[in-house]
């Protein structure tokens, strides 16, 4: 009786009784989902245009966070002035991400054209060794600290008082949501309004057809693992400027997983929505259940058994293209 | 010339599918066995048990498991890793349980564990397929981990959180802990991963193995030619980890000794994913291929600057060391995205029709 109290009534009295404190949950959980969102973002891209999985979308984030701060650093003392360092590095950041992207086509992607999927799913794993080795190889192993100052992004913190409790909003956070929203938003116009976004859905729809009316392979497949690197670029500095820069970062990769589980592979929608549920629900279910019943920690599975759950009941995702095979 | 078919007619359907149709590959195997079991012993230092010879095997097996689950029944894991510490947290159980069990006995009874919960996430195999599949395996992965640590009984309730191995003997023959002496630990791994490989040599011909290729190759055709398919997936998910489990007990009791929850982290089921793909999928050699490169490569370039007399810092080798496997592994799927195993089927085959080349 009383683990029946514990777990089907007790939580949702808390969530009554200290409603600024629930507030404050809901929130934290929507700024990570909305990271989850933005590398499930990233994910989805790449999979819809080439049918990879890219497995090292989220060494990606690290990267170019790394890449970001260690510019930076070595520009500081050339420049003399942090914002004007800040304003180079973040330029040649994105050159950085432009190679890596062409270089991952050239190297990578064309030998390995028309194999299948697991190869390719193996090959980004490949870059994910690469990416790391490169990247603590360059940049050095060890933690750093994200830019936030000489970026420009608040630090300060907003207080609200709803139902004369108390509710904090760290400003990097809210700067965190609103890059998002603008993020997506310009994705999502630039992939339904320019010809060069919609060469990219022809691509997702049918590669031959979209081959034999002139779309270019390789130069989408550059433009898409570019834009992904631009999201990896972003979510590593907002995640970076939450947690610190470190390779420890990559794991927040693994949580881009269920989000795609739950949202479907090739559904951008699916992506933005599966990633918000889910980073709101494992917010709450870490707070009221996991913490007082399972001894904590549990978001690091919870993710992925409700994907899984959901899975069980909906096949291809909540958002994504009914499957039907043929013999 | 020296590997022909010519002269060894198949007069009976017994000599036609017998498990070495060629006589020279059963040379061959006498001669690798002989190698493994007394040339490498003549000369194996400690250091040379420690970090080549046993984890090449246990990754080899662990490897095998995963083969029959992905390479023969086509069902993709990611979740490797967790089910090897199933099979060695149910091992060190059963041993402080029963202290007085033989540890074969053990080892083998642990392999169940693993077994039943490898059938537990099986199941959404039923709806689920592809990647969906893998990312589901992942959920098993992640959920294991942290049941490693949170649950204090698999540990015995130990302060560090961590199991040791203490140490045991058969017939009086110190196998565990730390006064074991790595050629006996060697010779105990290599007679396991020996039994069983004969066993899934078998396994894969026979009934089972086709039923899991032709599941592999399209389910949908295999149900229709009265395939069960739920009983398919699942013994493949069953045989898969029953493997495993041994090959994670087998790593913690013959090789670490110790174990922590991280260890069966899920760098470790990506590492033997490697393994089975570099080596090839759907063949049981390619395991033993693709293990001694992965598990002994970076063993070797480890040791490579020091062969060549320059000094490198530890860290900045172990950050080459990375970079080298990973632009390795892209190579090897580009030149030969079937798999080590391939490279020798290729050579077999020139070799039988040499110096004709057609």
């Amino acid at each position: 009786m009383e683990t029946l109290y514990s777990v089907f009534i007790d939580p949702f009295v808390q969530m009554f009784e200290l409603p600024d404190f629930f507030l404050q949950v809901l929130w934290e959980g929507l700024v990570s989902g909305v990271l989850y969102s933005l590398i499930a973002l990233g994910f989805v891209l790449i999979f819809k245009s080439s049918r990879i999985f890219n497995f090292a979308q989220g060494i990606m984030v690290v990267f170019a966070a790394l890449s970001l701060v260690g510019l930076h650093s070595f520009l500081v003392p050339f420049v003399g002035n942090e914002f004007v360092a800040a304003a180079i590095a973040m330029p040649l950041t994105l050159g950085i991400m432009y190679a890596l992207a062409m270089g991952v086509e050239r190297m990578v992607l064309r030998p390995l054209v028309g194999q299948p999927d697991i190869i390719l799913f193996m090959a980004t794993i490949g870059i994910t060794m690469f990416l790391i080795g490169f990247g603590e190889f360059v940049f050095g192993g060890e933690n750093k600290v994200m830019i936030t100052e000489a970026l420009g992004i608040p630090t300060g913190s907003i207080e609200f008082e709803p139902f004369g409790g108390f509710l904090l909003l760290e400003e990097k956070d809210v700067f965190a949501v609103v890059m998002a929203i603008v993020l997506v938003v310009s994705l999502l116009v630039f992939l339904n309004k320019s010809a060069m976004g919609r060469a990219i859905r022809a691509l997702g729809d049918d590669h031959t057809a979209a081959l034999s009316v002139g779309i270019s392979l390789s130069t989408i497949w550059v433009l898409v693992w570019f834009i992904a690197g631009v999201i990896a670029l972003a979510t590593g500095i907002v995640w970076g400027a939450r947690a610190g820069v470190s390779f420890a970062l990559e794991v927040i990769a693994y949580k881009a997983l269920p989000v795609l589980m739950l949202g479907g592979l090739e559904s951008v929608s699916g992506a933005i929505i599966g990633g918000i549920a889910i980073g709101l629900l494992e917010k709450i279910f870490e707070i009221y259940w996991g913490q007082p019943l399972f001894g904590g920690n549990t978001e690091t599975w919870f993710a992925f058994i409700f994907a899984l759950i959901v899975l069980l009941f909906r096949p291809q995702g909540l958002f994504g293209e009914k499957i039907i095979e043929r013999v | 010339m020296f590997y022909r078919t010519s002269g060894q007619f198949k007069t009976t359907y017994e000599s036609d599918q017998a498990l070495f149709p060629i006589k020279q590959d059963m040379f061959l195997l006498v001669v690798i066995l002989a190698i493994m079991y007394a040339i490498f012993p003549m000369f194996a230092s400690e250091f040379t048990y420690k970090a080549l010879l046993v984890p090449v095997l246990i990754y080899s097996l662990a490897s095998l498991g995963l083969n029959i689950l992905t390479g023969y029944a086509g069902q993709l894991s990611l979740g490797t890793a967790g089910f090897m510490g199933v099979g060695a947290y149910a091992c060190y159980k059963i041993t402080t349980i029963f202290p007085e069990m033989n540890i074969i006995i053990a080892l083998f009874l642990s392999g169940f564990f693993s077994a039943a919960v490898g059938v537990a996430f099986g199941l959404p195999s039923l709806r689920i397929k592809g990647f969906y599949l893998a990312i589901a395996t992942l959920a098993s992965q992640f959920f294991l981990v942290w049941l490693f640590e949170k649950w204090a009984w698999l540990y015995n309730y130990n302060a560090s959180g961590a199991i040791e191995v203490r140490t045991m003997d058969i017939f009086g023959l110190v196998v565990t802990g730390p006064t074991a002496s790595p050629m006996v630990q060697y010779y105990f791994v290599l007679g396991i991963v020996s039994v069983v490989t004969f066993a899934m040599i078998n396994v894969t011909r026979g009934r089972y193995g086709r039923t899991w290729k032709a599941v592999r190759d399209m389910d949908i055709a295999a149900e229709l030619v009265g395939i069960n398919l739920m009983r398919a997936k699942l013994s493949a998910f069953a045989v898969s980890s029953y493997i495993v489990g041994i090959a994670g007990a087998l790593m913690v009791f013959f090789w670490k000794g110790a174990a922590e929850p991280n260890l069966f982290d899920i760098p470790m089921s990506f590492q033997i994913v490697f393994i089975a793909i570099i080596g090839g999928l759907g063949s049981v050699m390619g395991n033993f291929l693709g293990a001694i490169l992965i598990v002994a490569l970076p063993v070797v370039l480890g040791l490579l600057p020091e062969l060549l007399g320059l000094t490198i810092g530890s860290a900045t080798m172990e950050h080459v060391n990375v970079m080298v496997v990973g632009s390795l592994i892209i190579m090897f799927l580009i030149v030969e995205p079937h798999g080590l195993a391939r490279f020798w089927a290729l050579i077999r085959e020139k070799l039988i029709i040499w110096p004709f080349p057609h």
